[in-house]
């Protein structure tokens, strides 16, 4: 029960995200303001409920599980993917690279200034 | 009609999502068991074996993609529910959010815009068409976000799923090497670029470096998905302004 309560209350917030998305003709995901929504309720009250807890775990620790359908709808890209093989690779592979090489270093010369107080642990090297 | 009995049964199956949902969590389960088998490789990534598993028996058996969603879809469905769920880590970590709220969120508006505004550049120079541009954009997001944000941008959502897995790959395998050789190694900024550029992939993978790493992975995913959300439609329009294709 207490796992359907969960999933229930994640539909919900869902539900109202995607209404709410469409009616006032935002630009983000009704799924989206959904999270935003239940993350200020669990502000709000403090804590997590174990009904929450129990459903979002388990959504979540199979989160790539959730990805298979739409990967699987690549055989309808082939074509597409096939003709423009030089971009998608080239682009997916130097974005990636250049956008994890700069949050790092953002990230790190960032809090290295603005955060005088906060030790900054040096993490263990692999 | 020497086989009635079987081509009424391929008949019902390849009409009732019952096979297409089956299939689904029986490659993904197999899948799952051969990640664990070696050790967690980023390489042997459960998505990228079921998808291509799905892919050759799709294939071989001549079953339409569409004839497959059928049953993928109650799969695909959970996408929405997970996206509200991502609301608990992301409570879960706020007290170490908001000692570091400054610079993550620098790093965070900084990481999403560079990972559209790369990607995008990158894709118009080397003559990709405005669609896949457009599906490439969000890409660093998790799969549910950028599949909607493509949507929007007039990308195209299932080949920006697929994109989505392959930049997670990218980023899992990549990104120790990479923090490695810019010598960033504080595992607060390895975290937060990883969960950026690499969604709940690179936080699978952030987990195995340190718990620490992976936190602040799942809750630079939650965030970034939705700074994307906010800024990569923005970002577009002003592209279109200022660099009209």
């Amino acid at each position: 029960m207490q796992f359907l309560n969960g999933i229930t209350l994640l539909l919900v917030y869902q539900l109202v995200g995607e209404v709410t998305v469409r009616l006032v003709g935002l630009p983000i995901p009704g799924p989206v303001l959904g999270m935003v929504m239940l993350f200020i309720t669990l502000m709000i009250r403090g804590h997590t409920p174990a009904s929450v807890d129990q459903a979002s775990s388990a959504l979540l620790s199979h989160l790539s599980l959730l990805f298979v359908p739409a990967g699987v709808g690549m055989m309808a890209h082939f074509g597409r993917i096939a003709d423009e093989w030089l971009p998608i690779t080239l682009a997916l592979l130097l974005s990636t690279v250049i956008t994890m090489v700069a949050t790092a270093l953002i990230m790190q010369l960032t809090s290295r200034w603005l955060v005088k107080d906060a030790p900054i642990e040096e993490g263990s090297d692999e | 009609m020497s086989e009635p009995g079987l081509k009424d049964i391929w008949v019902y199956l390849s009409t009732s999502p019952l096979l297409g949902l089956t299939i689904t969590l029986v490659a993904y389960g197999l899948a799952y068991r051969l990640y664990l088998r070696t050790n967690s490789n980023p390489l042997a990534n459960p998505v990228v074996t079921s998808v291509a598993m799905l892919i050759v028996l799709l294939l071989a058996t001549g079953t339409p993609y569409s004839d497959y969603f059928e049953g993928g879809q109650f799969v695909h469905f959970l996408l929405g529910p997970a996206t509200v769920a991502l609301a608990v880590p992301l409570y879960q970590q706020f007290s170490r959010l908001r000692q570091l709220w400054l610079p993550v969120t620098i790093s965070l508006v900084c990481g999403v815009v560079i990972a559209a505004g790369s990607s995008i550049g990158l894709a118009r120079l080397l003559g990709g068409s405005m669609e896949i541009q457009m599906s490439l954009a969000p890409k660093s997001a998790t799969a549910p976000v950028a599949m909607g944000i493509s949507e929007k941008i007039g990308g195209l959502p299932s080949l920006t799923a697929v994109l989505v897995v392959l930049t997670g790959i990218t980023g899992a395998v990549l990104g120790t090497k990479l923090f490695e050789w810019v010598r960033v190694r504080d595992d607060t900024a390895k975290g937060i670029a990883m969960g950026v550029a690499a969604h709940g992939i690179g936080t699978a993978r952030a987990f195995q470096v340190s718990s620490q790493m992976g936190a602040f992975s799942g809750l630079a995913m939650a965030l970034s998905a939705f700074a994307t959300a906010l800024f990569v439609p923005w970002l577009v329009d002003l592209l279109a302004q200022w660099l009209p294709a």
